[in-house]
């Protein structure tokens, strides 16, 4: 930019090469099987594209040849960063389908969960932005915390990571105390450590100059690319299921919507943060109104009677086993109910043709859909840029490729 | 604002405009279904998005859908689109006939369509009139056949591993 550049210089560029580089699909600095073929000049990136479908399962084949129940593990494997949401998701739009109100309880149940998986994919998601800009340490904290999450997700149904938490018409079981006791200690000693974390980060030299004004899209067109959740929200936009249509009582809680200005990886990032702390403020509300009552509704035919009276009742096993093979028949109609993933909005839409699978099952991914936005990001930055503005996508592997 | 824009006035206000097009509509668990001829759903989405009232800008979701048994209207294209000013969800469907399959593509109206456009080919061999870009996308560029398609069964029909016989059924 300087009197180095003379006549000659601007000569040898127009006729200089471009170099192909693919980063992925198995790269250590993409946090999952992401392809990108790069087209450089230096470090300067020309264009990219993108190649999908590395763990595509067809989940949406699948879904069409499983009973409904038998659907949720399948959603577990979506965004498996917050897979109760998914799993929550799944659930309501089965309830919606054949109309079932769930008991408040339930709902109240539901948000926590839903909630501790939110903090647990921004966590996941923060952390890891950190990493690609070198900062290792709050990884290893906040890892901790995800850990102490999955923890409380163990004592509720028994699983971890691929949780398949709760069934239609309620949740398996009421929370223990023991639940009770992990969810008030992870309220009180996340918010310490946490802090931690947002000195180590937040206003530090070294990330501020990695993540301002790298990877940023106007709220326009993130409008325009299918934008949702964080990223959108980032953007400047103030799009939130949770509040636009409200599903499992977030009408009852109080709550703000973190937003950024410029949709860079920072105010991504930010964005994130704040909502974090939303989340442990929505919990302590649904903690201290915990309503009474029971945990599930009143739908035999896709609720599992206890497994007490199974064992001893002959009813009940005849109730179990039909529940168990799936045959019950759902209502003819159709439906697309969202709810607010980690990354998203999370979208189901079902045909069904009355039978006991659905006809047609289609999932809006969120990261899917705005992950088309990644090639005009990074376009004109860094290669290194372009790593950090990936991770602070929160793109999913599991969730993009179906 | 003076008048509520509820899916009664929507769908009255799109019958002034687009009476000959909409050939059905109804409302499964209160979201504005359409069903519009294939060539018109270009048009019809762009007017909502253009509309000043209704500004569905948005757009939430694009898949398709196989019915073998509607003869003539095997394929289905459903668009999800939104408005976010007036929080109303639409849904806009276009039936396809089964031989060869095709909708102008909307991918310069809404850019998010782009991939989820690259999808449903993908998946049912639906063609995009005017896509940049219509490759397969989830699966292999070889493959010759579109795997969503009711015809095809989840499994593999030739595996001998999992006849019935050897599960004593």
């Amino acid at each position: 930019m300087n009197s180095e550049f003379d006549d000659k210089t601007i000569e040898r560029v127009e006729e200089k090469q471009y170099t192909t580089l693919n980063l992925g699909p198995t790269h250590p600095a993409t946090h999952g099987i992401f392809q990108n073929i790069l087209t450089m000049d230096g470090e300067i990136i020309v264009d990219a594209e993108q190649t999908l479908g590395y763990i595509h399962r067809a989940f949406e084949k699948i879904a069409e040849h499983r009973a409904y129940y038998q659907i949720t593990p399948l959603t577990d494997r979506l965004n498996y960063c917050s897979a109760p949401i998914n799993n929550m998701g799944w659930h309501m739009t089965v309830e919606k389908l054949i109309g079932v109100e769930i008991p408040k309880r339930a709902q109240y149940m539901r948000v926590i969960i839903m909630e501790l998986a939110r903090i647990a994919d921004h966590l996941v998601c923060n952390s890891v932005i950190g990493v690609d800009c070198g900062a290792l340490t709050g990884f290893t904290y906040m890892f901790q915390w995800r850990e102490k999450i999955y923890d409380i997700y163990e004592h509720i149904c028994g699983a971890r990571l691929t949780s398949n938490i709760g069934r239609i018409g309620g949740l398996e079981r009421d929370f223990s105390n023991e639940v009770y006791k992990k969810i008030k200690e992870f309220l009180v000693e996340f918010p310490k450590i946490f802090n931690e974390f947002i000195a180590l980060l937040e206003r530090n030299r070294i990330f501020y100059d990695r993540t301002v004004d790298t990877g940023a899209i106007s709220a326009e067109r993130a409008l325009q690319y299918g934008f949702t959740g964080p990223n959108l929200r980032a953007a400047g936009v103030d799009y939130d299921v949770r509040v636009m249509n409200p599903y499992s009582s977030y009408e009852d809680f109080e709550f703000d919507i973190p937003i950024g200005v410029k949709g860079d990886t920072y105010d991504r990032f930010m964005v994130r943060q704040n909502e974090i702390w939303q989340s442990l403020r929505i919990i302590q509300q649904a903690l201290d109104n915990m309503p009474q009552g029971k945990w599930y509704a009143d739908v035999p035919d896709f609720y599992l009677p206890p497994k007490e009276d199974v064992y001893t009742k002959m009813e009940a096993m005849i109730s179990h086993f039909k529940v168990i093979y799936g045959e019950t028949n759902i209502p003819k109609g159709e439906l697309y109910n969202a709810v607010e993933g980690g990354n998203g909005e999370l979208g189901f839409y079902v045909i069904s043709d009355g039978g006991r699978a659905p006809f047609r099952l289609h999932f809006r991914r969120p990261c899917f859909i705005y992950y088309q936005a990644y090639t005009e990001m990074i376009k004109g930055g860094m290669l290194s840029d372009a790593i950090v503005t990936l991770s602070s996508l929160n793109v999913i592997a599991g969730e993009l490729d179906a | 604002m003076t008048k509520e824009i509820n899916n009664t006035y929507i769908l009255e206000k799109l019958h002034t405009q687009f009476g000959n097009e909409i050939i059905s509509s109804e409302e499964p668990y209160g979201m504005l279904t359409i069903t519009v001829k294939p060539n018109a759903a270009y048009t019809i989405l762009s007017w909502f998005k253009n509309d000043k009232e209704i500004q569905a800008t948005f757009l939430t979701d694009v898949c398709g859908a196989h019915f073998p048994d509607l003869p003539g209207q095997e394929f289905c294209v459903i668009y999800h689109i939104h408005s976010l000013v007036n929080n109303i969800r639409i849904r806009v469907k276009a039936f396809l006939s089964g031989n060869s399959p095709s909708i102008p593509s909307i991918t310069n109206l809404f850019p998010a369509a782009n991939w989820q456009e690259r999808e449903t080919y993908d998946f049912y061999g639906i063609l995009f009139e005017g896509h940049p870009n219509l490759t397969r996308i989830m699966n292999v560029d070889e493959m010759d056949y579109f795997p969503l398609r009711k015809e095809y069964p989840l499994e593999d029909g030739t595996r001998t591993d999992k006849e019935d016989k050897y599960f004593g059924r």
